[in-house]
C-alpha cells in the first residue's frame, strides 16, 4: 500500500509540473497586460512597474523565477490586490471556502445516502419516485439558477435568512450557501446509493442474512450499507471537484469572501498571479484528495489489494 | 429458403427481420418522457432558430420608456424588458441560439477529439493504450473549469474560443467509451478480414472501428450537449463567456440574478428555458440509452 501511494504521488508530480508550465506560458502569451488602464501612466512609471514584477526579463527567466519562488511556497504578489501576496489571499480565503465545502460534502453524504437507502428499500413506491424526481431536478437545474432562486424566495420574499453577505461568518449567513452548494451532490449521492443498494439487496449474502432470520434493520444497516456505499466513496473524488467548482459560483452569488470569489475577481481583472496561484493550489488539493479517496476505497473494499 | 445460408444472427426468418436500429427506434418511440422531451426541445430549437421572424422586437433595441417593464401584452413585451429596456422575449430566444449553438459546436469538437483518441488508444493497445489512457486519468482528476477560465482570461472572451475550450475539455469520457468499444470490436472477424485484405491501419480505424462504436457515442453526445450548455452558461454567468450585446441564457440569468428583487421575470424566463432544455436533453439521453442498450432495463 505504501508503494502504491508513493507511485501515485510520483505520477502526480509531473502532472502538477505540466499544469504549472502550461498555466504560466498561457498567461504570459496573453494579449493585453494586467496594467492596461484607460489612463496610461508615464513610460517611466510603467517601466518601474514592469521591473517590480520582473516583466522586463525574458520569458524563460520569468518562468525560472516563478518556479523557484513556487518551491519556497511563494506564489508572487497579486497584481490587483496591492500589498497582498497570492499566498496571503489564498490563506485568507481558504478557511471560508473550506468551512462551507466540508459541510456541503458531509451534508451530501448523510442526506443523499439516507434518501438513497430509503428509495431503494421502497423501490417503485411513491417515496422512491419522489426522491428520484427531486434528485433529477437537483442534477439538471444548475446551481447558478438554484442559488439566486433560493436567495429570492427564502431571502427576499420570506425573509427567513439573509439573501447574501458573509456577516463575519455567522451561521445564518452560511446556511443558504452551504445548502445551495450541497444540493447537486446530494442528488448525485442519492441516485448512486439507490442504484447500488438495489443491486446489493439482490445479492446472495443478503438473502442468507435474511434467511437466518436477522432483523431487517441489521441486514440493511450492517450488511448491505457497507457494500452499497462503495460506489459513493469512489464518487467522492468527482464530488470534491464539483464542490470546488460550485464554490466559485456560490461564493460569487452570496458574496462570500472565499477562494472562489477571489478567483473570479482575478479572472475578470486579469490578475495573472492570483488566477495561476488558485489553479495550482486547487490542482494540488484535488490530486492529493483523490489519492486519499483511492486509499480509503482500498480500506473499505477487501477485494482491492494494492501491489 | 435454405436455413444454413442465413446469417447466425437472423434467428427467426418467418418474422419480418428487424434490425438493431429498428428495434431501438421502436423502444425509443414507446418512451413517453423521451418523446415529450424531443417535442419540447424541437419547439425551443425552432423558436431560437426562427427568432428574427417570431419576435416582434430586435434583441438589442432599447425601449427608453419601458425599462424593467413586467410582462406586457399591449406593447408586445411578452417576457417584459430588462434593466436597459431591451425586450426579454427576443433576448431569451437569441440567447437560446447562442447556448444551443455552443452546445452543438463544442460537442462536435469533443466528439472529434474523443472518438479519434479513443479509437487509436483502443486499436493499438498495449503500451500506447496505457500511456494514452493514463493521460486521460490524469486530466480527469483536474478541475477543468479552472482551465477553461484560464483560457478565457488569456485569450479573451471570443465565442469560437468558447467552443474550442469547452470541447477540448469535454472529450475525456468520450475517449474512454470509444476505447472500450474498440477493444471489443478489434477482435472481431471483420477486422481480421480487413487486415488480411491489406487495408491500411488508418482506414481500418476510420471505416471499420469508428462506425461500429456509434451507439454508445450517440447516447453520450446527447448527454454531453447539456453539460456543454451548462458550462457555457456557467462561464457567461461569471462574466467570462459571451459578451454584450450578444447574449446567452447564462448571461441573462446573471443579469436576472442581479435584478431579481425588483424584476424577478428577468431571472425566471431564461432560467425556465435553460432548465427545460437541460431536462429534455437528459431525458432523451436516458431514453436513447435504454433503447440502444436494453440489458440495463
Amino acid at each position: 500500500m505504501w508503494r502504491y501511494s508513493l507511485r501515485r504521488l510520483a505520477s502526480a508530480v509531473p502532472t502538477l509540473f505540466a499544469v504549472i508550465t502550461v498555466a504560466f506560458f498561457m498567461m504570459r502569451l496573453a494579449p493585453g497586460g494586467p496594467f492596461d488602464r484607460d489612463r496610461m501612466p508615464t513610460p517611466e512609471v510603467e517601466a518601474n512597474i514592469r521591473k517590480a514584477y520582473n516583466l522586463d526579463e525574458p520569458l524563460v527567466v520569468q518562468y525560472g523565477i516563478y518556479l523557484s519562488n513556487l518551491l519556497r511556497g511563494d506564489l508572487g504578489p497579486s497584481f490587483k490586490y496591492q500589498d497582498y501576496t497570492v499566498v496571503e489571499l489564498i490563506r485568507n480565503g481558504f478557511p471560508v471556502s473550506f468551512r462551507i465545502g466540508i459541510t456541503a460534502i458531509t451534508l451530501a453524504l448523510i442526506v443523499g445516502g439516507a434518501f438513497g437507502v430509503l428509495a431503494a428499500l421502497r423501490q417503485n413506491s411513491l417515496i422512491d419516485h419522489a426522491v428520484m424526481a427531486v434528485a433529477m431536478i437537483g442534477i439538471t437545474v444548475p446551481n447558478f439558477v438554484m442559488a439566486p432562486l433560493m436567495a429570492l424566495i427564502i431571502g427576499v420574499y420570506l425573509r427567513l435568512l439573509p439573501a447574501g453577505g458573509y456577516g463575519g461568518g455567522s451561521l445564518r449567513n452560511l446556511i443558504m450557501p452551504t445548502i445551495a452548494l450541497a444540493l447537486p451532490q446530494v442528488a448525485y449521492v442519492a441516485r448512486l446509493t439507490r442504484g447500488s443498494m438495489i443491486e446489493v439487496l439482490r445479492s446472495n449474502y443478503i438473502r442468507t442474512a435474511r434467511a437466518k432470520g436477522l432483523p431487517r434493520r441489521l441486514v440493511v444497516g450492517r450488511h448491505a450499507l457497507r457494500a452499497a456505499f462503495l460506489p459513493v466513496v469512489s464518487y467522492l473524488g468527482p464530488a470534491i471537484a464539483g464542490i470546488i467548482t460550485g464554490s466559485v459560483v456560490i461564493e460569487t452569488i452570496f458574496g462570500i469572501p472565499g477562494i472562489g470569489r477571489y478567483f473570479v475577481q482575478g479572472a475578470l481583472n486579469r490578475d495573472y498571479t492570483l488566477v495561476m496561484g488558485v489553479v495550482i493550489f486547487y490542482g494540488t488539493l484535488i490530486i492529493v484528495l483523490n489519492l486519499l479517496v483511492d486509499l480509503a476505497y482500498g480500506l473499505l473494499d477487501p477485494k482491492i489489494r494494492y501491489d | 429458403m435454405n436455413i444454413l445460408a442465413a446469417p447466425p444472427t437472423a434467428a427467426a426468418p418467418v418474422i419480418a427481420g428487424r434490425s438493431l436500429w429498428q428495434d431501438a427506434l421502436a423502444r425509443l418511440l414507446r418512451n413517453r418522457a423521451a418523446m415529450v422531451s424531443l417535442v419540447v426541445l424541437a419547439v425551443i430549437a425552432l423558436l431560437a432558430l426562427l427568432a428574427p421572424w417570431i419576435s416582434p422586437h430586435a434583441f438589442d433595441d432599447v425601449f427608453w420608456d419601458d425599462i424593467r417593464m413586467p410582462p406586457d401584452f399591449v406593447k408586445a413585451h411578452w417576457f417584459g424588458t430588462d434593466a436597459n429596456g431591451r425586450d426579454l422575449f427576443a433576448r431569451t430566444l437569441y440567447g437560446g441560439r447562442v447556448s444551443l449553438l455552443v452546445g452543438v459546436a463544442a460537442t462536435t469538437v469533443s466528439l472529434l477529439i474523443g472518438v479519434t483518441y479513443g479509437a487509436i488508444a483502443g486499436y493499438f493497445g498495449g503500451r500506447i493504450d496505457s500511456m494514452m489512457m493514463r493521460l486521460v486519468d490524469v486530466l480527469y482528476s483536474l478541475p477543468f473549469l479552472f482551465f477553461v477560465i484560464l483560457l478565457m482570461v488569456v485569450f479573451g472572451r471570443h465565442i469560437v474560443l468558447i467552443f474550442v475550450a469547452i470541447g477540448a475539455v469535454e472529450w475525456l469520457t468520450m475517449a474512454r467509451i470509444v476505447r472500450g468499444q474498440t477493444l471489443s470490436i478489434k477482435r472481431r472477424e471483420f477486422i481480421e478480414a480487413a487486415l488480411a485484405g491489406g487495408v491500411s491501419t488508418a482506414k481500418i480505424i476510420r471505416r471499420h472501428i469508428i462506425p461500429n462504436t456509434i451507439g454508445p457515442v450517440i447516447v453520450y453526445v446527447t448527454l454531453t450537449i447539456p453539460q456543454v450548455i451548462l458550462m457555457e452558461s456557467f462561464l457567461s454567468f461569471l462574466g467570462l463567456g459571451v459578451q454584450e450585446p450578444y447574449t446567452s441564457w447564462g448571461v441573462l440569468i446573471a443579469d436576472g440574478a442581479a435584478e431579481m428583487e425588483t424584476a424577478p421575470w428577468m431571472l425566471v424566463f431564461p432560467a425556465v428555458f435553460l432548465a427545460t432544455t437541460l431536462f429534455c436533453f437528459n431525458f432523451i439521453g436516458d431514453g436513447l440509452r435504454d433503447a440502444l442498450d436494453p440489458k440495463d432495463r
